[in-house]
């Protein structure tokens, strides 16, 4: 009998709390095993993360991307449907962007960059039609479809990058430069404008497209009438159609929103970063929100709560490996792989237990 | 004289604020069948589930067999000799009987030798209690009635002394209870003790020695089942008379609202499963089918109801021909006037992750009622569940609980309050009071025939024969996919009736619709 609840405070605070502590402890013996000092680490890691401007601005730099990849695969999971492709379908957005933006150059920016960030959108989605349909029509599986259209993406962005849309004379696989219409203000830029000085990151406006595309999933899933049709499908598709949804056409729709978000991640690197089309530029950001997703536990406050956990993770790491050579890149992965380990694949191990201690504390009886 | 099986003693459970056990306390003979019998809601599947260690008592103790016992989880219950056949069965459906019975006592890196073991066991226990179940047949092939012997054969086999049954005849065809109570009647005589939850006080009567009434989340009283009667139990049960009979007056039947015409259906596999079926059901009247489970009740119900698509016939609704598996959806039908409560609650009826609100507009989802545009209002669908837990009277009237946390009673009516509160032309009920309790039983038979009254058509299909004839203005009986006979209730009985419901014609005179 599995139907038994513990209080929200409890399994979406306390719990994933524990896990990440769990998982740093892990770490930790990890870094003391090769001879670093773990308390040590652990302060260069949040200090370097979030001490200072610039450390705060790489990591929501990053958190910005993996916000919209969070999204991207909870919307689909609550339909049902595991949609690992967020790497391909925001490759395909970064496509999608940087077409709208060197085809229309000679438009204003009122129009242009708002065509560019639907640009990504649409080409996101796009990417993820086929998967769906078949899944919708055949029952081909989404998880091996959207795997096959990563590859398919990947390769089909470098053969554009070397050759049809490379920038004349150049050696790197990239476009030419976007007009300046078609990028996104950084945020010291926007801080400027109100007479504010902040450090110069990366840090850009859609930083504030992921925090309303947090808002827009969450009104979608829990305030919308499709959004109770997806969460239908997602939970029992027989009942779904008794009341008339049709499994098929929510699965289309919802999966295409997934793939609009993961496509939108592409403002963050192309229109607020790069300014051009590069290759590779998702740096494996669709599959951490695999693990953002499943840590949020699909919703999107704890999406937004887990992308700066590992926007921490990363920038912190980044730090981390610059001090302490003895720390390398490879071990902030073994880092990062701990957290998404015990908070994510592992989110149940500690459940039980910290529901038993609750309930012993409090008398009553539960169990997460 | 020894001890008693079982002694509960004090139980205490709650459940945030619901207090599903309120110091009860209950005795079990030896070798006895004991029944239990209370509202729903009133706390006996959570005794029950003390009982076999799947929720832990906030207090009190568990004493089997005179030994105090602490029973914390299934196997402390399977080691102190306790078995329980659970409602939903929990087989796996592509393992043979062997392998099932098996799960848990494999015995090794090898199941050939536990096969064996098993084997022989299932044979001397199938010899002793004269079950006879195949054991190297596929669990999916089996019939319902089969699946629970084989529970039952899964709990003797771990050594059950006291075997604990949860609503085991809810999905049983009346022949398939005989054997059960049959069955149950030996295993108590061999010195086993039954301990038997259900609705239907009919059974309780046949098959139990004493029986114990729950109200509330207290026990109320414990009496011997030969100085009793229905009535009793019943007024023990719910704390008033309870109608046991369905009253109504005669139907005055209008224009035809559904009318269906050769319908055939078949199923995936290409089986007929529906077979040119003709009726029709006219306004204010109920309109009964009766039948064995599976011989093509659900495929009409559903294809009725836009859910299949038939491969022949035609439906028509108010006069107008249904374009069905097209353009009439049951989205479409339900602008029609068409509401259906489906069989299955926990299949189609229901989606139990969803808070109680949520699932009370499954299907009504669209309703303008319920938010404007796209957005659903909240407060809107929590005040209408609200509405409709006060006038079905739905425990504990909580929208924003899980459903899988009501009782099985209490989804059942939600769903009906869900399907009847918006006001059909044509109303489909499927097995309107499976596992329902009493007291809401007569409430719902009310509520259908308050609709009739009111002029409405109803198709009611249920397996409960004594329900079936005793709701309808006429009753239709399938068998095999086809439509075998037709009667007026009062020119029947369960002879008759069960020679048509086994495909035999018989030479009673047919009735003019
Ligand atoms: N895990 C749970 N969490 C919260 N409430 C629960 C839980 N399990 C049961 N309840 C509540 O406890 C009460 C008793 O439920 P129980 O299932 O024991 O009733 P029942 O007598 O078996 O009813 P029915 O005849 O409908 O099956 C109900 O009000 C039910 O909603
Ligand atoms: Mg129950």
């Amino acid at each position: 009998m599995s139907a038994k609840t513990a209080p929200v405070w409890l399994t979406a605070g306390v719990v994933p709390l524990v896990n990440v502590a769990v998982a740093f402890l892990a770490a930790g013996l990890v870094v003391a095993l090769i001879g670093e000092n773990p308390v040590e680490a652990l302060q260069i890691m949040l200090r370097g993360a979030l001490g200072s401007q610039y450390g705060l601005g790489y990591t929501l730099y990053y958190t910005t991307s993996f916000i919209f990849t969070g999204l991207a695969v909870a919307v689909a999971f609550h339909a049902g449907h595991f949609n690992i492709g967020g790497e391909g379908q925001a490759l395909m957005g970064g496509l999608g962007a940087a077409l709208v933006a060197l085809s229309l150059p000679f438009l204003p920016w009122p129009l242009l960059l708002p065509l560019c960030v639907l640009g990504a959108a649409a080409a996101g989605a796009a990417w993820v039609f086929i998967p769906a349909y078949l899944q919708a029509h055949r029952g081909s599986h989404i998880v091996i479809t959207t795997i096959m259209f990563n590859f398919l993406a990947a390769t089909l962005l470098v053969y554009l990058l070397v050759g049809p849309m490379k920038m004349a004379g150049s050696m790197a696989p990239e476009t030419a430069r976007f007009v300046p219409a078609a990028t996104l203000p950084l945020m010291n830029q926007m801080a400027a404008w109100f007479a504010l000085t902040i450090t110069r990151t990366p840090l850009n406006l859609s930083f504030i497209f992921a925090i309303l595309a947090a808002v827009f999933v969450w009104v979608l899933i829990w305030r919308t009438r499709l959004g109770y049709a997806i969460r239908t499908v997602g939970a029992n598709p027989d009942a779904a159609v008794y009341a008339g949804i049709s499994p098929r056409r929510i699965t289309v729709i919802a999966l295409l929103i997934s793939g609009g978000l993961a496509g939108l991640m592409a403002t963050n690197e192309i229109l607020g970063v790069q300014g051009r089309l590069i290759n590779e530029f998702t740096a494996g950001a669709g599959f951490v929100g695999i693990a953002v997703a499943l840590m949020g536990r699909c919703h999107p406050f704890g999406i937004v709560l887990a992308a700066m956990l590992f926007g921490v993770l990363y920038q912190g790491g980044a730090e981390l490996a610059f001090d302490k050579p003895k720390i390398t890149r490879e071990m902030i992965i073994v880092i990062q792989g701990f957290v998404i380990l015990f908070a994510g694949a592992l989110e149940m191990m500690f459940a039980d237990r910290i529901a038993a201690l609750y309930a012993r504390l409090t008398g009553k009886v539960v169990a997460a | 004289m020894p001890p008693p099986a079982i002694q509960m003693t004090g139980i205490d459970k709650r459940f945030g604020a619901v207090h599903a056990n309120n110091a009860v306390s209950m005795t079990v003979e030896k070798g006895t069948v004991h029944g239990l019998i209370g509202e729903n809601g009133a706390g006996k599947s959570t005794l029950m589930s003390i009982l076999y260690g799947f929720y832990a008592a906030d207090s009190g103790t568990i004493a089997i067999n005179g030994k105090p016992s602490l029973i914390r989880t299934p196997a402390d219950a399977i080691h102190s000799g306790i078995g329980m056949v659970h409602q939903h069965f929990m087989l796996v459906e592509t393992f043979t009987v062997v392998e099932n019975v098996m799960l848990g006592a494999e015995g090794g890196v090898f199941t050939a030798r536990g096969a064996s073991a098993v084997r022989a066991k299932l044979r001397a226990l199938s010899h002793a209690y004269g079950m006879d179940v195949n054991p190297d047949a596929v669990v999916c092939e089996l019939a319902v009635g089969e699946l629970q012997r084989v529970e039952i054969l899964k709990a003797l086999v771990k050594g059950a002394d006291i075997l604990i049954l949860d609503e085991p005849t809810a999905v049983l065809t009346p022949g398939e209870v005989d054997t059960l109570f049959v069955l149950l009647r030996r295993l108590a005589d061999e010195g086993k003790t039954i301990i038997i939850v259900t609705h239907k006080l009919k059974e309780i009567m046949a098959v139990t020695d004493r029986v114990s009434v729950m109200r509330r989340g207290a026990m109320v009283g414990t009496v011997e089942t030969r100085n009793t009667s229905p009535a009793d139990l019943a007024e023990l049960m719910v704390g008033r008379r309870v109608m046991l009979t369905v009253e109504k007056g005669p139907a005055n039947p209008q224009g035809v609202v559904l009318d269906v015409k050769d319908l055939t259906v078949r199923d995936a596999r290409g089986t007929v499963r529906l077979d040119h079926a003709t009726f029709q059901v006219r306004a204010g009247e109920i309109v009964g089918i009766a039948g064995v489970s599976g011989n093509g009740q659900s495929e009409l119900l559903e294809t009725i109801a836009g859910i299949r698509k038939p491969a022949g016939g035609t439906i028509s609704l108010n006069g107008t021909m249904l374009d069905c598996g097209g353009g009439d959806d049951p989205t479409a039908l339900r602008a029609r006037g068409l509401r259906h409560v489906p069989e299955d609650r926990h299949r189609m009826g229901l989606v139990k992750q969803f808070e109680a609100a949520e699932s009370a507009i499954l299907g009504c989802s669209d309703e303008p009622g319920f938010g404007a545009g796209p957005f659903l209002d909240r407060d809107a669908v929590l005040a209408d569940c609200i509405r409709k837990m006060a006038s079905f009277d739905v425990r504990p009237a909580d929208p924003t609980l899980r459903t899988a946390l009501f009782s099985g009673g209490n989804q059942q009516k939600i769903v009906l309050a869900r399907e009847i509160e918006r006001d059909p032309r044509l109303l489909l009920i499927g097995q309107p009071t499976r596992g329902v309790d009493i007291g809401a039983i007569e409430f719902i038979h009310k509520r259908i025939i308050a609709l009739r009254d009111a002029g409405k058509a109803v198709l009611l299909v249920s397996t409960e024969l004594d329900e079936v004839l005793a709701l309808s203005d006429r009753v239709l009986v399938m068998c095999g996919g086809k439509i075998t006979g037709e009667r007026r209730p009062e020119d029947t009985n369960e002879q008759d009736m069960g020679l048509l419901m086994a495909g035999v014609s018989s030479d009673a005179p047919k009735v003019a619709a």
